[in-house]
């Protein structure tokens, strides 16, 4: 039976032991956002050996390029983005301290994996859903890659951003198991 | 011979941009909530509503329905009785996309180059667009914002004629079947048939432009779209891929006569978020 759980960031493993594919997540707190153009960014700094424009500890990233903020929001449209074109960049992001991501559809079987190493889970977001999802996001601010456009780092305040487990600590996968059930 | 001036172009393209970004048709709506009726999983029900409730309040705060605002592809019927005045044509589309972009907020998804620069236009331009000339003196403009997503998740195959109807259909299905909840399902699978290698694409891409259910304009492919709707809805993605019975709202097949040797098919997916708006000058 799927569960309700109120998640707050930075996050803790031990907030994730027991979340299970299928449960509803709310996060509150502070929530980083980057693309495919961030991703390469930042592990181009992590192989350096460089520092992040922020600390990835406990940290979740949400795949998205917001619509521009119209006037009297704190921001435009932002729903999630397709998160397989992140998963060459996800595990390094892992290995760094990052506990959450947040995206649309499935991931590879390396970020699975990574996900079971470093004790992180990948939530989905409803692809499609981006004025309900703008609706939770309180604040948004661009901390990096001005240059990128809609594909710039930002730095989001959260209150009940909506979620669903797609992927837990244990390598459990929705995509697979939910499709078992309802396929005839 | 009547005589429209570029300047109306600009402005409706600009208009429709907007619209077609903020308001979702009816007919997407209607059957969003009449399969959501039938939908077993919980999960997919809860989408669902969330979806619905998305569309609700994008009418209502004036926003994008999704973040991806798409490429804006326009498919123009220009009457050869038209006589455009006072600019260029192809450059008054783009205007009303960059005017329609900026003034609706939408988002920028255009970069100029594929692979090596990739740097963002600003301004989503330039629109792909698609003239055919008709008969009479009008133009009809339709826009059809299309997000990367679920085009990502669109292919063509060139085809033997002996893979037949049964090829065909194994094809599409197995092309969603690899999308999974990629393209933001519930999905509209437009597929086009016949033509050549690029034809095929433009008739798949055409297809997604008719009103979700009203018939297909040659009713013995009728048969076909309802097999393969319940064939692809039989695959359990469900809404967003996370399981359930709503994985397509509708497929569309659009076909053309094609060379002895061929039998291309396309299959271009549409997400969810099925805009397009038209309008008659």
């Amino acid at each position: 039976m799927a569960k309700t759980v109120y998640l707050k960031t930075p996050i803790d493993s031990k907030d994730l032991t027991d979340l299970q594919i299928g449960d509803k997540v709310f996060i509150t707190g502070t929530i980083y956002t980057a693309r495919d153009a961030a991703h390469k960014r930042l592990v181009q700094l992590l192989d350096k050996g460089e520092k992040l424009p922020f600390d990835p500890q406990g940290q979740a990233i949400y795949y998205v390029g917001p619509a521009p903020t119209p006037p009297g929001k704190a921001i435009g449209s932002a729903g999630p983005t397709t998160s397989y074109r992140m998963d060459p960049y996800a595990p390094a992001l892992m290995d760094a301290g990052i506990k959450a991501m947040i995206g649309k559809g499935e991931r590879s079987k390396p970020v699975i994996e990574s996900m079971i190493k470093n004790k992180a889970v990948y939530l989905a977001a409803i692809g499609g859903a981006a004025v309900v999802i703008a609706e939770s996001i309180k604040k948004s601010e661009i901390i990096a890659y001005e240059d990128l456009g809609a594909e710039a780092i930002r730095k989001l305040e959260v209150e009940n951003f909506p979620c669903i487990v797609a992927n837990d600590i244990n390598g459990n996968d929705i995509f697979v198991e939910g499709v078992k059930k309802y396929k005839r | 011979m009547r005589e429209i001036h570029v300047s109306d172009i600009i402005s409706s393209v600009k208009k429709l941009s907007i619209e077609a970004n903020y308001y979702l048709g009816q007919d997407v709506i209607d059957r969003m909530i009449s399969l959501k009726e039938k939908e077993e999983s919980e999960t997919g029900v809860e989408v669902m509503n969330i979806l619905l409730k998305n569309y609700e309040l994008a009418a209502k705060e004036k926003m994008p329905i999704c973040q991806d605002t798409g490429i804006a592809v326009i498919f123009v019927e220009l009457g050869q009785d038209v006589h455009l005045v006072g600019g260029d044509f192809t450059e008054a589309i783009n205007e009303g996309v960059r005017q329609g972009y900026k003034e609706g907020y939408l988002r920028k998804s255009m970069v100029n180059d594929p692979i090596i620069e990739r740097k963002n236009t600003t301004d989503n331009t330039p629109a792909i667009i698609y003239t055919e000339i008709v008969q009479g003196d009008k133009i009809k403009i339709t826009i059809a914002p299309k997000g990367g997503g679920s085009e990502n998740m669109s292919e063509v195959k060139m085809m033997k004629a002996a893979d037949g109807i049964e090829g065909v259909m194994d094809f599409v299905v197995d092309r969603i079947r690899r999308s999974g909840g990629n393209p933001c399902p519930p999905i509209v699978v437009g597929v086009g048939l016949g033509g050549n290698f690029e034809q095929s694409a433009l008739l798949a891409k055409k297809s997604l432009l008719r009103e979700i259910g009203s018939p297909n304009p040659e009713p013995k492919w009728d048969q076909y779209e309802e097999e393969l709707l319940k064939r692809i809805n039989d695959l359990g993605i469900g809404p967003q891929g996370l399981g359930g019975r709503t994985t397509a709202l509708a497929v569309h097949i659009l076909t053309k006569p094609c060379h002895i040797a061929s039998m291309p098919v396309a299959v271009n997916v549409q997400c969810h978020a099925a805009r397009h708006k038209s309008i008659i000058l």
